[in-house]
C-alpha cells in the first residue's frame, strides 16, 4: 500500500476490484464501514461473482474474469473524454508532459520492438526523447502529439464504452455508471481508493492490470492524498515483510536486485541501479543505491567485504534467467533438479497444474518440508484416492519434514499490508520438537559450513565468509535478527557537513537509512527497515494509538518503513507551491517561515526542498513524477493493453485478433498444448478464497472446518438449469489438465454475460480443500489451472482459463 | 353363577382387576407426573419420581403403558358400556343420584350412566393424549414434528388431561361414597344387597 | 454495568415476583445487516468463548454452515439471494439466534422453575441445571431457536454473553465482529444507534430502511438494522410479525390456573358431598336378606 489501512476511511469512492476485501480481509474491511459511516464514501464492487464485498456495496458490476484492462483503459478513455482529470496534477506530478522516443510505435496489438521467435521486446523505442543536457524534452502545453498525455489518449481511444462492453460484458450503462462515480473525484477534494489483491494480479496480464487503475489514479490526483494510493491488500500477515525482505529468486533484501550473469562488472552494476535524474533538480533517491548495496554485502559478509574485493560482489549468484516458482518446476519437471526445499510453502496445492507439480516432485532425489502442518506437498507420494490418485511404489523422492512453529508459537515481526513492521509476541510455545524457522535455517547452515570447512568444496568462501554473529549459533533470536535488518555503523559516522559532529559511534543502531554509506563504514540488512530498531530500542514494538490529525495516521504505532512514513508520495498531497489540495486532509505543506515541509506525515521530500525547487513528488523516479508511460519498465508494454487470458472463452481478441493474449509472457513447451479451447471447455473458470478459511491452513483447524466444511464450486441459475443441476448436486469441473468434483452451489450471484456476440457462464471454484485435514477431503483445485504467469512477476494465472461441467 | 343363597356375587375377574389396577397406577404416575409439569404449584411432585428429568423422562413410558392396558380394559367392557334410555334418563336424575335416592332411578344395569360416560371420556381421552403425548416426547419424536403440531399437542394433552383427572377424581370419589364399591375391584365380589340396591338390573339377571 | 445486571427479573415456573427493587439498565445487541459482510467471525467467536464445537458437516449447497442453529451452533449467519428492484441483486446476511425477547415464549413455557431466567438488563438465560428437557421452551419460541442437546438433552441457546456482561463485557460475538455490524450497549443508546444508520440507508436509497425491535413480543434485546424493514421475510423468514403463538398462550395462560383449580374444586366437591350427604350405604334389612 502507498497509503495504508487506517487511511482507507478517509476515501470518498472506494471501488473493490480485483479482489474482495470484505471476504479476504474481513479486518480491515472495517475502515471501508468506516469510510461509509463517517464520510459518506460510495462503496463500488466490479467482480465476476457477487461477492460479500458486494453485499455490502451501494453499487456492483460485474465483469468477465481477464477483462480488466478493457474496463480500466474504458474508464481512462472516459475521463480524458469527459475532462475528468485534475490537470494540474497530471501536468505537474506525471510524465504527461514528456515527448516519447520518435520510435516507439503500437499497431495491432504490438508494441515497435516485438520478437516473435523470442516472445519478448526490444525496448530501445519505449523512451522519452532527451536533450543535449541529457534531460527529457517536454511539451508544457500538452500539444506535442508525442508528449505522453497525447499518445496515451490515442491508445485508449479505442476503450469506448461499446468496445469494453463487448469484452468484458459489463453492461454499458453500468460501466458507465462506475465511470460517473469514480470521475467525480477528480476534484483536488476528493478521493478514490482501490482495493485490489490477488483478483487482479494472478493473471498473464496482472501487473498491467495494476498499472492501469495506478494511471486512473495519477489522472484523478489521487497518489498521496489521505484517502487515495494504491492499495494492495496482501493475503499473508506478512507477505508483505517476504517481498520486503527480497525472497524472490531475482531479489535482494529492500528491492535491491541480483545481478545478471553479463554483469560481472561492479562499477557497471551499481552504475545501471543508481538512476540519474531525468530532469533538472529532481531527487532520483536510486541515487543511493551503492550505500544500499554495500551496507547489506557489510551485513552479509561483515570484514570479509572490503572496497578491494568489491564487497564480495563475486560472492553473489548472477543470474541467467529468472528463477521464479514456475522455471523451478519447470526445471524440476524436466528432471534437472535434485532437492527442493519447501518453507511454508505447499506448491503441490498453491501451484497451477497439480498433476505437473506432483510428477515434477516426483522426479527429485530429496524433498523437505518445513511447516507445522502435514500439508499435500508432504504426503504427495501418498495415494489419497480419487484426490491423490498417486503409486508411491513409482515415487523414489526421500521426503524430510522439519516441524516448525506457527506464528502464534514465535516472537518477531510481522509487516502488514501498510508497510507497518509490527512486533508481536509468542502466545504459546510450540508442540513437539517444532523448531522457528530461523533455528531450523541455522541448523542447516552449521551443518554445511562444517561440511565445506572440512571438504571444500566448489565454492566454499560464500559460505564460509558469512557472518554469523549470534550469541547461540543454532538459535538466532527474533530480537538479533531485527537488529540486524535495521543496521549499525561499523564506524564512528562523522556528519559530512561538519567533521567535528559524530552522527552515530561505532556499534551504535543507525536512526535512518539516510545514514547508511557505501565506503564500507555501515550495515544494514534491509536498507528499508533503517529506522526500525534504533538507539532508542524497538519502534515495531511501540503501541501509541494517538491520532493527532484525526486521519488515522498514528505515527507512534509500531514502526511504517520507509521512515516511518504512513503515505507514500505525500508530496503530492499539496499543490505545486506547497499547499495541500484539499485542507481538511492536510498530510503535510510547506512552511516557508522555519524552510521545512512539516505536517502529520514524515514528508516524502527533502525536507527542506522549497516548492519553487520543483522538486517533483515521485522521488524514487529519476523522473521526479509518476509515469503514465512505463517506459521500459514492464515486459509488455508502456501502456497497458488488453490481452485476452490465454485459455480465452471468445478465441480471439475484439481489438486485435491478431494478437490474442500477451505476447510478451512466457510459456514453456508442453504447456501451451496443455491450454484447453473454448469449443471443448466452454466456462471460464476461475478460482478465488473464502472468509472461512485461509488457503490450506484453516482446513486442519476445527473452527473454520466446521464453517465452511466441505468443498463446492458456484455456478450460476442459467447454467444450472441448462445442465440440469440443482444446488447440492455433486459436479464434475474439468479442464485439460485434469478435473475435480464438488457439490453445487447454484446462485443470482454468478451472472452469465454477453461478450463479443457470445453467452460466457462463470463458474467459481474455491481452492481452500485438499486431502490433508479435518475439513472433509477433497481435490486441489490447482488441477484445473493452467501453468501460465504474468510476464513481469511470474505470478500464474489463477484467475481465468477454461472448464466443461458435468453432473457427477 | 352365583348361587340364590350365596352372600357373594362375582363382579370381576381377577384378570379384570389386574387389568383395571395396571391402568389405575399408571393413571396416578401419569397424572401426579403431569401435574408436576403442568403448573408450577405441582413442580414438587417430581420428588415423586427422582427429580425433573426423570419426571420427563418416565411419564411417557407409563402413557403408553397406560395405553396399553386401556385397550385392554377397553375390549373387556366396550359391550357393557352400551348407552341405552336410561342411561339418559339416569343422567337427567342426576339430583337424585347425587341425593342417594337411588329408588326413584331406573333400574341401573352392570355399569350406571356415570360409569359408561366416563369409560367413553377416558375411550377419547386416552388415545387423543397418546397422540398428542407422541407429537412432543422429546428426544424421541418431538423434533420431527412441525412446530403448529407441538403447540397444538401441548394444549390438547393439557386439556384432554384435565378431563381425564377430573373424571377419575369422581370415579374415585364415586367408590368411597358408593360403600362396598371398593371390593368389587379388590377382592371381584360384591354383596347381593349391594348389587340389587346399587344395579338391580344387572343383580336380575345374573340371579335370573 | 456491574454484577447487578445479573438480577433476575423473571422465573419460568415462577408465579411469584423476582426481586425488582433495583433498576438496571436494559441492554441490547444491535446487528446492523447492512454493514454485515457474513465472515462468520461472530459464530466462530461464539463457539470459542462459550466452548462450543458442532461436527464438520457437509456443504448442502449454500454458504449456510451449520445449516442450523444447534446445542452447539447458537448463532448461524442466514443468506439470502433477493432482489427487491427488479435486477438489482442483494445478498441479504442475517446473523440468526435468540433474540432475547422481553415477554419470551420459552420462559413462559418453561415448567421448570428457574430453567428458564430473565435478567435485569433483558438477557433471556437458559440454566441447564434446572433443565428437565422436555422441550416446551422450542414449543414457545416465536423465532424456532431453542435446541435440545442429543448429548445431555437439555435446552441451549445464546446466552448474549451474560457471563461477559455480567462483568462488564459485551458479548464475544460483538468483540470479534469486524466491520462494527454487532454492536451493544444500552437499549436505548442502540435504537439511537440505529436511527442514525436508518438515515444514511435512506440516504443511500433504502427508503423502506427501519429498525427491527417487534412488540409482539414486548421488543427484543437483540434488534436489526434492516434495509428492507417492510419485507423482513426477505431476510431467510424472520417473521413479520413475531408473538407468542396464541395455543401456547392459551395453554400457558388461563388454562393453567383455571385448570389446576377446576380439579381442586372437583376433589373438593367430593368431599363436601360426602360430609354433607354422606356415603351411599346398603340397608341394614337388605344385607340380611
Amino acid at each position: 500500500m502507498t497509503n495504508h489501512w487506517v487511511d482507507i476511511k478517509n476515501a470518498n469512492v472506494i471501488v473493490i476490484m480485483g479482489g474482495n476485501a470484505a471476504e479476504a480481509h474481513p479486518c480491515g474491511f472495517k475502515w471501508v464501514t468506516e469510510a461509509k459511516a463517517h464520510n459518506k464514501a460510495r462503496l463500488i464492487v466490479v467482480d465476476p461473482r457477487f461477492t460479500r464485498s458486494a453485499a455490502v456495496s451501494d453499487y456492483y458490476a460485474p465483469i468477465r474474469p481477464g477483462s480488466d484492462i478493457a474496463f480500466l483503459g474504458g474508464m481512462i478513455n472516459y475521463l480524458l473524454t469527459h475532462d475528468k482529470i485534475q490537470h494540474e496534477y497530471v501536468r505537474k506530478y506525471s510524465d504527461a508532459t514528456f515527448l516519447v522516443h520518435g520510435d516507439y510505435d503500437f499497431g495491432d496489438g504490438l508494441f515497435s520492438g516485438y520478437d516473435e521467435e523470442k516472445r519478448s521486446y526490444d525496448k530501445t523505442s519505449w523512451s522519452y526523447q532527451k536533450g543535449a543536457d541529457g534531460f527529457v524534452l517536454t511539451d508544457e502545453t500538452l500539444q506535442n502529439p508525442r508528449c505522453v498525455f497525447n499518445l496515451m489518449k490515442q491508445h485508449y481511444s479505442r476503450y469506448t464504452p461499446e468496445m469494453v462492453s463487448r469484452i468484458t460484458g459489463t453492461p454499458k450503462e453500468q460501466f458507465l455508471k462506475v465511470c460517473e462515480m469514480i470521475a467525480e473525484t477528480a476534484a483536488p477534494n476528493k478521493t478514490t481508493t482501490f482495493l485490489y489483491a490477488l483478483g487482479w494480479t494472478q493473471h498473464s496480464v496482472g501487473s498491467q492490470n495494476i498499472r492501469t487503475m495506478a494511471m486512473i489514479q495519477i489522472l484523478l490526483g489521487n497518489m498521496g492524498m489521505a484517502g487515495g494510493g494504491i492499495n494492495a491488500l496482501r493475503g499473508h500477515s506478512n507477505i508483505q515483510g517476504l517481498t520486503d525482505l527480497g525472497l524472490l529468486s531475482n531479489m535482494l533484501p529492500g528491492y535491491l536486485t541480483l545481478a545478471g550473469e553479463k554483469e560481472q562488472d561492479f562499477a557497471a552494476f551499481l552504475d545501471k541501479r543508481a538512476l540519474k535524474p531525468l530532469r533538472p533538480g529532481q531527487m532520483s533517491y536510486w541515487q543511493n543505491y551503492p550505500k544500499f548495496h554495500v551496507s547489506l554485502m557489510k551485513s552479509w559478509y561483515g570484514d570479509a567485504a572490503t572496497r578491494e574485493n568489491n564487497w564480495c560482489y563475486d560472492w553473489l549468484p548472477k543470474l541467467d534467467k529468472v528463477y521464479d516458482v514456475l522455471q523451478v518446476f519447470e526445471l524440476m519437471h524436466q528432471g534437472k533438479m535434485n532437492g527442493y526445499f519447501a518453507q511454508g510453502f505447499n506448491p503441490l496445492a498453491s501451484f497451477p497444474d497439480k498433476a505437473k507439480i506432483g510428477a515434477a516432485l516426483a522426479r527429485l532425489k530429496y524433498l523437505v518440508v518445513i511447516d507445522p502442518l502435514a500439508t499435500e506437498t508432504s504426503e504427495f507420494w501418498k495415494n489419497f484416492g480419487e484426490f491423490n490418485d498417486v503409486d508411491p511404489s513409482g515415487i523414489q523422492t526421500e521426503v524430510f519434514r522439519l516441524p516448525s512453529t506457527c506464528f502464534a508459537e514465535e516472537e518477531g515481526s510481522l509487516v502488514s499490508s501498510s508497510r507497518v513492521l509490527q512486533w508481536h509476541y509468542k502466545g504459546a510455545d510450540a508442540p513437539g520438537e517444532a523448531r522457528n524457522d530461523a533455528e531450523i535455517m541455522a541448523g542447516l547452515f552449521l551443518r554445511l559450513r562444517e561440511m565445506y570447512r572440512q571438504e571444500g568444496g566448489a565454492f566454499p568462501d560464500a559460505i564460509l565468509g558469512t557472518t554469523w554473529p549470534y550469541r547461540i549459533p543454532e538459535s538466532p533470536s527474533p530480537e538479533e535478527l531485527a537488529r540486524e535488518l535495521n543496521g549499525k555503523a561499523l564506524t564512528d559516522l562523522v556528519d559530512p557537513k561538519d567533521p567535528a559532529k559524530v552522527l552515530a559511534k561505532a556499534g551504535e543502531q543507525l536512526g535512518s537509512f539516510a545514514l547508511l554509506r557505501d565506503d564500507g563504514s555501515t550495515a544494514s540488512g534491509c536498507w528499508i527497515f533503517s529506522g526500525s530498531w534504533t538507539q532508542a530500542g524497538n519502534l515495531m514494538a511501540r503501541r501509541d494509538n494517538a491520532d493527532p490529525s484525526g486521519l488515522g495516521n498514528t505515527p507512534d504505532w509500531a514502526y511504517a518503513w520507509p521512515a516511518n512514513r504512513r503515505i507514500i508520495y505525500n508530496r503530492a498531497s499539496c499543490d505545486p507551491s506547497g499547499k495541500p489540495w484539499d485542507p481538511k486532509r492536510k498530510v503535510i505543506a510547506w512552511n516557508a517561515k522555519e524552510g521545512k515541509w512539516l505536517g502529520m506525515d514524515v514528508p516524502d521530500m527533502r525536507p527542506d526542498a522549497a516548492p519553487e525547487e520543483n522538486v517533483g513528488p515521485f522521488i524514487m523516479n529519476p523522473e521526479g513524477v509518476a509515469r503514465l508511460f512505463a517506459v521500459d519498465k514492464m515486459a509488455e508494454g508502456p501502456f497497458p493493453e488488453h490481452y485476452e487470458p490465454f485459455e480465452t472463452p471468445i478465441d480471439t481478441n475484439p481489438l486485435h485478433p491478431r494478437v490474442v493474449s500477451n505476447p510478451a509472457a512466457r510459456v514453456f513447451k508442453g504447456d501451451m498444448d496443455a491450454f484447453g479451447k473454448a469449443a471443448e471447455f466452454p466456462y471460464v473458470g476461475t478460482t478465488y478464497r473464502l472468509t472461512e478459511h485461509f488457503h490450506y491452513w484453516t482446513k486442519h483447524a476445527k473452527l473454520n472446518a466446521i464453517l465452511q466444511p466441505e468443498q463446492f464450486v458456484e455456478i450460476g441459475e442459467d447454467l444450472a438449469r441448462a445442465k440440469g443441476i440443482s444446488a447440492g448436486d455433486r459436479i464434475k469441473v474439468s479442464s485439460n489438465r485434469g478435473h475435480i468434483v464438488a457439490v453445487a452451489v447454484v446462485t443470482k450471484r454468478i451472472r452469465m454475460l454477453d461478450v463479443d456476440g457470445r453467452k460466457v457462464h462463470t463458474v467459481g471454484i474455491p481452492i481452500h480443500w485438499g486431502f490433508k485435514g479435518v475439513a472433509r477431503n477433497g481435490y486441489l483445485a490447482n488441477t484445473l489451472t493452467p501453468f501460465v504467469g504474468d510476464a513481469n512477476t511470474q505470478t500464474p494465472e489463477f484467475k481465468s482459463f477454461l472448464v466443461n461441467i458435468e453432473k457427477a | 353363577m352365583a348361587k340364590s343363597s350365596s352372600v357373594l356375587i362375582k363382579r370381576y375377574t381377577a384378570s379384570d382387576r389386574l387389568n383395571h389396577w395396571t391402568v389405575a397406577i399408571t393413571f396416578m404416575l401419569l397424572a401426579l407426573s403431569g401435574l408436576a409439569l403442568f403448573h408450577p404449584a405441582f413442580f414438587f411432585l417430581t420428588h415423586l419420581f427422582g427429580g425433573g428429568p426423570w419426571t420427563r423422562i418416565l411419564h411417557p413410558f407409563a402413557g403408553v403403558l397406560l395405553f396399553a392396558g386401556f385397550v385392554g380394559m377397553m375390549l373387556r367392557f366396550w359391550k357393557l358400556n352400551r348407552i341405552t334410555d336410561d342411561d339418559r334418563q339416569w343422567l337427567r336424575q342426576v339430583g337424585d343420584v347425587i341425593r342417594n335416592r337411588e329408588d326413584r332411578l331406573p333400574p341401573v344395569g352392570h355399569y350406571n350412566a356415570g360409569q359408561k360416560y366416563l369409560f367413553w371420556t377416558m375411550v377419547v381421552c386416552i388415545p387423543l393424549l397418546l397422540l398428542t403425548g407422541v407429537l412432543v416426547w422429546r428426544p424421541y419424536f418431538a423434533p420431527l414434528m412441525p412446530i403448529f403440531a407441538v403447540r397444538l399437542a401441548v394444549l390438547l394433552h393439557a386439556v384432554a388431561a384435565f378431563v381425564i383427572i377430573a373424571g377419575i377424581v369422581v370415579h374415585i370419589y364415586a367408590a368411597i361414597w358408593v360403600q362396598g364399591s371398593v371390593r368389587a375391584m379388590t377382592r371381584g365380589t360384591v354383596t347381593r344387597a349391594w348389587a340389587k340396591q346399587h344395579h338391580p338390573a344387572w343383580y336380575r339377571e345374573i340371579t335370573k | 454495568m456491574a454484577l447487578q445486571t445479573l438480577d433476575i427479573q423473571r422465573r419460568s415456573a415462577t408465579t411469584t415476583p423476582s426481586p425488582g427493587v433495583r433498576q438496571t439498565t436494559e441492554v441490547a445487541k444491535l446487528i446492523d445487516i447492512s454493514k454485515c459482510i457474513g465472515c462468520k467471525a461472530c459464530q466462530t467467536a461464539c463457539m470459542e468463548w462459550n466452548d462450543i464445537r458442532d461436527e464438520v458437516g457437509s456443504n448442502a449447497g449454500t454458504y449456510d454452515n451449520p445449516r442450523d442453529l444447534t446445542e452447539n451452533s447458537w448463532t448461524v449467519m442466514r443468506y439470502s439471494e433477493v432482489e427487491v428492484e427488479q435486477g438489482k441483486l442483494e445478498w441479504l446476511i442475517r446473523k440468526d439466534g435468540c433474540m432475547h425477547c422481553a415477554d419470551p415464549g420459552c420462559l413462559k413455557a418453561c415448567p421448570s422453575p428457574g430453567a428458564i431466567i430473565q435478567h435485569g438488563n433483558g438477557i433471556v438465560d437458559f440454566q441447564q441445571a434446572n433443565c428437565i428437557g422436555c422441550g416446551y421452551c422450542i414449543a414457545g419460541c416465536p423465532f424456532n431457536v431453542p435446541r435440545i442437546s442429543r448429548k445431555d438433552n437439555k435446552a441451549y441457546k445464546c446466552t448474549l454473553c451474560s457471563d461477559r456482561v455480567g462483568v462488564g463485557m459485551e458479548p464475544a460475538c460483538v468483540k470479534t465482529c469486524p466491520t462494527g455490524a454487532i454492536v451493544f450497549g444500552s437499549k436505548t443508546d442502540m435504537i439511537q444507534h440505529a436511527e442514525a444508520r436508518i438515515v444514511d440507508l435512506k440516504e443511500r436509497g433504502y427508503a423502506k430502511a427501519g429498525l427491527y425491535d417487534p412488540q409482539g413480543v414486548g421488543g427484543t434485546h437483540v434488534m436489526y438494522v434492516l434495509q428492507h424493514a417492510d419485507q423482513p421475510e426477505l431476510y431467510h423468514g424472520l417473521p413479520r410479525d413475531p408473538a407468542i403463538s396464541p395455543m401456547v398462550s392459551l395453554w400457558k395462560g388461563v388454562t393453567k390456573p383455571l385448570m389446576s383449580l377446576g380439579l381442586g374444586l372437583v376433589a373438593l366437591a367430593g368431599f363436601f358431598h360426602y360430609v354433607t350427604v354422606g356415603p351411599n350405604e346398603v340397608g341394614d334389612e337388605e344385607e340380611e336378606v
